[in-house]
Parts: structure tokens; C-alpha cells; sequence
């Protein structure tokens, strides 16, 4: 092919692109840049006039109690939510694989919560978990158990939505497991078994556990990312409260965004959340790169 | 897997999923039983799930009325249409290029396309709410669909299926006189349509279910997607009416959910396949 046709082919490429470029540019490149630039001044939605602060806004998030705040919750909800939602995600997994004749049945009911409005259960756990008279503290109460102040007090408002959380995330984490295990060749299986591995016990450390590695470190950074944008259910069940207790980043940057109305503050905030999540991906691609790899 | 279960093995696993399924499925019978119920019951009746006194029409009439639950069901799959086809008409080309044709820039393309993975539409809401506000486009349907016509996750996604297409497919529908824009909707799309319905409906169920924008962006009820309405719905509402509150969830709810029961196998794998990839 002579160069003639790499001019064709590049102006086609070119028109192909050119749509998608210009979304990303309007959509994504300037409204990220504009957010850097707002961080660093003190720049309030609905008057023109502002300051040039430089990195003051950073400095201040540091002394920002609420922010802190924020950033504790968030880090205690993930921490939460990632583990038991992976593990019972791949708990499921391994019930439903061994299972064939009801396996379809039992995937979609653990699936169901996926994709079911966040919003809308959300206020069903509300229900749920009411104080007096909610099914879940008619059940303690049955199993001779005290009534839990699930989504009232400051002690249990965390884990009463990582509860939450839990629910909803482990069927979508139960279908990624099941992915990464039909890919695993069963032959693997047999030659473990022939190697001595006859319980099913030393067949899942010797062969799956080892090749799930990749399917189960990709699963932890998608729990972790999706619990660290964790919104819908303090929106709709708490407003950050009791007392602040359930005050979560995306919550705190709304608020100060669009209730207060401080976008160079938002904005800052904006920020170091790009840089969580950039950190979060970042451990995960050096993870990868350092894992063996079987397959 | 090389299974070979004794008939109490099975037993045991049974039990466990059964013991998981009605953990799960938990939230929704309370939900459908609890809109059934009148007021009264809500507070009395313990865990009994059928309503003495049945109130369904009652709840059901407030959940429809309270709130215009029909419009805002109908501006939820407007919205919901909208982001994917315009996602798929900007992308595909887009894939198909970084993944098929060679030429200057690609890398660089490619490597704006994997940075745009990394910014989630919360934090870049500020400026794109400014600039909303500049154009007089808050509070329109518009809005709630423009900041998502372009996924950098649909091209990422489409450029890595468009990869295992075979190129002799492509350079067959050349040499019968096909341009390359030809090729994207007449023989890329028909072959891509796995990862594309996979993709639909991983959008699909993202922006059915986003409230930060349309929080945002809308401030009324008529413009309200599914799960604002519902967050106005509870505003409007006086008191502990748990009975209607179920009712406009079971609403809300149904649509997707009745759509995956449906379409189980498409949802799963679609969910799946974008999972995995991204």
C-alpha cells in the first residue's frame, strides 16, 4: 500500500474521530481543567467576582473538619463494603457453579438487587430498618435480640448502609466470579486431582483460588471504586447525618457545591477525589503487573 | 468444574442459596406487601405479610397522583434511549478507527480516551452546571442527556470487540466500493451488536438509576428521572406514609426489573461483558 492510501486512511480516521473529540473536549477536557483552575480560587456560584488563591483551598481542606470527616466515613464504608461484598459475591459464585439443575433460577434472584433503583430500595431499607416498627427489628425482637437504632443513631448509620451497600453490590460481584470461572480450563482440575489435591477444600486452594487471582483483584477495585462514589443512599436516607456521622465525599462536595454554593471549595474537594480514585487504579495496574500470570 | 456431589453436599448447598436468596429477595416482598397495607397496618401488624385490610388502590392512587409518576417514568427511558443511542453513534466511529485504521495521533487518542475513564461525571459537575446555567439549559430534558452523548468507556469497550473482528471482512467491504463510514453502520455495527447490547444495558442501568446530575440539573417535578421523582415524591409526603411510599417504589422498581426478568441471560451477560472489560 503506498502512501496515497495512508492519506485516505488517515483523513477517514480523522472524520470518524472528529465527533467524538469534539464531546470530549467540551465534555470532559474543559470541565476538568476548569475544575483545577476553580480549586484555586475562592470563586462563589452566582457572583463574577473572584480570587486568585493559589493553593490556599488545599491547605484549608486539610484544617476542614467536615472534609475530614467525610473522608473518614467514605474510607470506613469501603472498608466495609469491599469485603463482604466480595466475599459473599464469591461465596455465591461457587454455590452456583456447583449447582446445575436451579443454577439460572438462583443467579437471577442474587442478581435482582442489581438491577433494582438504588433510590427505591434505598427507601425500602428505610422501612426495613425503621426503629419500632421494622421488619428487621420485629425479627430481633422474636429471636429475643434488642431493637437496633439502625439509621438514627451516629454509632450504627455506617454499617446500617454498608448493609445497604452489600446488598446491592455482591450479586453483580457474584456474575464477574462466575465469568472468571468458567474460564478456568478443568483439566487443571483433573491433574490436580491426580497430584493428590481429592478434597474440595485442596482443590480450591490449589487450582481455583490461583487462577480467580486476576478476576478477584478486578473485582476488589470495582467494589472499591463504586463504594468510594457511595451518594444515592445518603442522599436519600440520611443527608449526612446523624450528627455528620454519615457524611461521605460526594455528598460533602454537592453540598458545598451547589447548597453553599463555595465552588472554588467544591472544586478543590472535586479534585483530591480524582486523585483517590487515580490512586485507587494505580495500585491495581501495579497489582497486575505483578501478579503471575497461569493462563 | 469436575463435580461429584453426594446427595448431602447438595442438600447443604441448597439450603445455604435458599437461606441467600430470601436475604435477597427480603427488601422486595416487604415492598410489595407493605404497598398493599393501609396506614394503620404498617405500625400494627408485625411481620404478617398479607394486609388485613387491603389499601391498594388507596396507595397506588397516591403514588400515581402525588407526584406525575407516569411523566417521570417516561422522561427516565426518554433520558435513558437518548444517552445510548447518541453514545453509540459518537463511539462506534470513533472505536472503530482507533481499533481498524492506522494513522497519525491514534496512541495519543487512545490515551485521552483511557484518562476520560478515570473523571467520573460527579467531579466535573461544577463546570458543567456553570455552563448549563449559561446556556439557559437547566431544567430541560436536554440537559440530563447532553454531559452523557460521549462514553469513553463505550469506545474503549467497542474498540477492544472491533479489534477481534477479522480485517479481511473489512477490506472485502472496501474493495466493493464501501466508505469507511459505510463500513462502521453497515458491517462494524451488525458484527459489533453483542458488545453494543451488552453496553446498552450497562448504560441503561447506570442512568436509570444517577442522581447526582438530574439532582443537579432539574429542580422540577415534571423534568424529574425515576429516582429524583422519588426523592420529590418523599418530600411531598407527610409523615411515616410508608404504605404509598412502597407503592411509588414498587413503580419505580418495576420497569427494569420486569425488563431483566425478561431478558435474564442479555442482562447478565451484558452486565458481564461491560463489567469485565472495563
Amino acid at each position: 500500500m503506498g502512501p496515497r492510501h495512508d492519506t485516505h486512511e488517515t483523513r477517514a480516521a480523522y472524520w470518524l474521530c472528529v465527533p467524538s473529540l469534539l464531546l470530549m473536549l467540551l465534555l470532559l477536557i474543559l470541565p476538568t481543567l476548569a475544575v483545577g483552575a476553580l480549586s484555586l480560587t475562592d470563586a462563589e456560584l452566582g457572583s463574577s467576582s473572584y480570587n486568585f488563591l493559589g493553593l490556599s483551598a488545599y491547605s484549608d481542606l486539610l484544617a476542614d473538619r467536615r472534609f475530614i470527616r467525610a473522608f473518614k466515613n467514605t474510607a470506613i464504608y469501603v472498608g466495609l463494603v469491599t469485603p463482604a461484598s466480595v466475599f459473599l459475591g464469591l461465596m455465591l459464585a461457587l454455590l452456583i457453579e456447583a449447582e446445575d439443575s436451579l443454577r439460572s433460577f438462583f443467579r437471577s434472584v442474587f442478581f435482582l438487587p442489581v438491577v433494582a433503583l438504588v433510590v427505591a430500595m434505598a427507601s425500602v431499607w428505610q422501612y426495613l430498618m425503621h426503629p419500632t416498627f421494622g421488619p428487621i427489628n420485629l425479627l430481633l425482637n422474636a429471636m429475643g435480640l434488642p431493637s437496633v437504632n439502625w439509621l438514627g443513631s451516629s454509632d450504627n448509620v455506617l454499617p446500617a448502609l454498608a448493609i445497604i451497600g452489600v446488598w446491592q453490590a455482591m450479586g453483580f460481584n457474584m456474575v464477574l466470579f462466575l465469568a472468571g470461572l468458567t474460564g478456568i480450563n478443568s483439566d487443571l482440575y483433573a491433574a490436580a486431582e491426580m497430584d493428590g489435591a481429592r478434597s474440595r477444600w485442596s482443590r480450591f486452594w490449589t487450582v481455583t483460588w490461583p487462577m480467580l487471582g486476576p478476576t478477584t483483584l478486578f473485582v476488589l477495585t470495582i467494589t472499591v471504586i463504586n463504594a468510594v462514589k457511595v451518594f444515592e443512599t445518603v442522599a436519600t436516607l440520611t443527608q449526612g447525618g446523624p450528627a455528620k456521622a454519615s457524611e461521605v465525599l460526594l455528598w460533602t462536595i454537592y453540598q458545598e457545591g451547589f447548597v453553599f454554593l463555595h465552588i472554588g471549595t467544591a472544586s478543590a474537594m472535586a479534585v483530591v477525589f480524582i486523585v483517590v480514585l487515580l490512586t485507587l487504579l494505580l495500585i491495581q495496574t501495579r497489582l497486575l503487573e505483578r501478579q503471575v500470570h497461569y493462563s | 468444574m469436575i463435580v461429584h456431589s453426594s446427595p448431602l453436599m447438595r442438600a447443604t448447598r441448597l439450603v445455604l442459596m435458599a437461606c441467600g436468596a430470601v436475604v435477597v429477595l427480603f427488601p422486595f416482598v416487604f415492598m410489595v406487601s407493605t404497598s398493599l397495607k393501609p396506614q394503620s397496618e404498617v405500625f400494627s401488624s408485625g411481620l404478617a405479610l398479607i394486609p388485613q385490610k387491603w389499601a391498594f388502590v388507596e396507595n397506588y392512587t397516591k403514588a400515581l397522583t402525588r407526584i406525575p409518576m407516569l411523566r417521570i417514568l417516561w422522561n427516565g427511558a426518554v433520558v435513558c434511549a437518548a444517552i445510548v443511542l447518541f453514545q453509540v453513534l459518537f463511539a462506534l466511529p470513533c472505536a472503530y478507527a482507533l481499533a481498524k485504521l492506522r494513522f497519525r495521533g491514534r496512541e495519543w487518542i487512545f490515551g485521552m480516551v483511557m484518562l476520560g475513564l478515570l473523571v467520573p461525571i460527579h467531579a466535573i459537575s461544577i463546570p458543567l452546571y456553570a455552563a448549563a446555567r449559561s446556556m439557559y439549559l437547566l431544567n430541560t430534558l436536554a440537559i440530563l442527556i447532553i454531559p452523557f452523548t460521549l462514553s469513553v468507556f463505550a469506545i474503549f469497550l467497542f474498540r477492544q470487540f472491533i479489534k477481534t473482528i477479522p480485517d479481511d471482512l473489512i477490506l472485502a467491504a472496501r474493495s466493493d466500493g464501501l466508505g469507511e463510514s459505510a463500513i462502521v453502520w453497515r458491517i462494524i455495527l451488525p458484527n459489533a451488536w453483542p458488545s453494543a447490547s451488552a453496553f446498552a444495558i450497562f448504560s441503561v442501568v447506570a442512568h436509570w438509576n444517577d442522581l447526582y446530575w438530574p439532582l443537579i440539573s432539574v429542580s422540577k417535578t415534571h423534568l424529574a428521572t425515576p429516582p429524583l421523582g422519588l426523592l420529590f415524591f418523599r418530600a411531598a409526603e407527610v409523615g411515616d406514609d410508608y404504605g404509598a411510599l412502597m407503592a411509588a417504589t414498587v413503580l419505580i422498581t418495576a420497569p427494569l426489573v420486569l425488563f431483566f426478568l425478561f431478558a435474564q441471560r442479555l442482562f447478565i451477560e451484558g452486565m458481564t461483558m461491560s463489567g469485565l472489560k472495563g
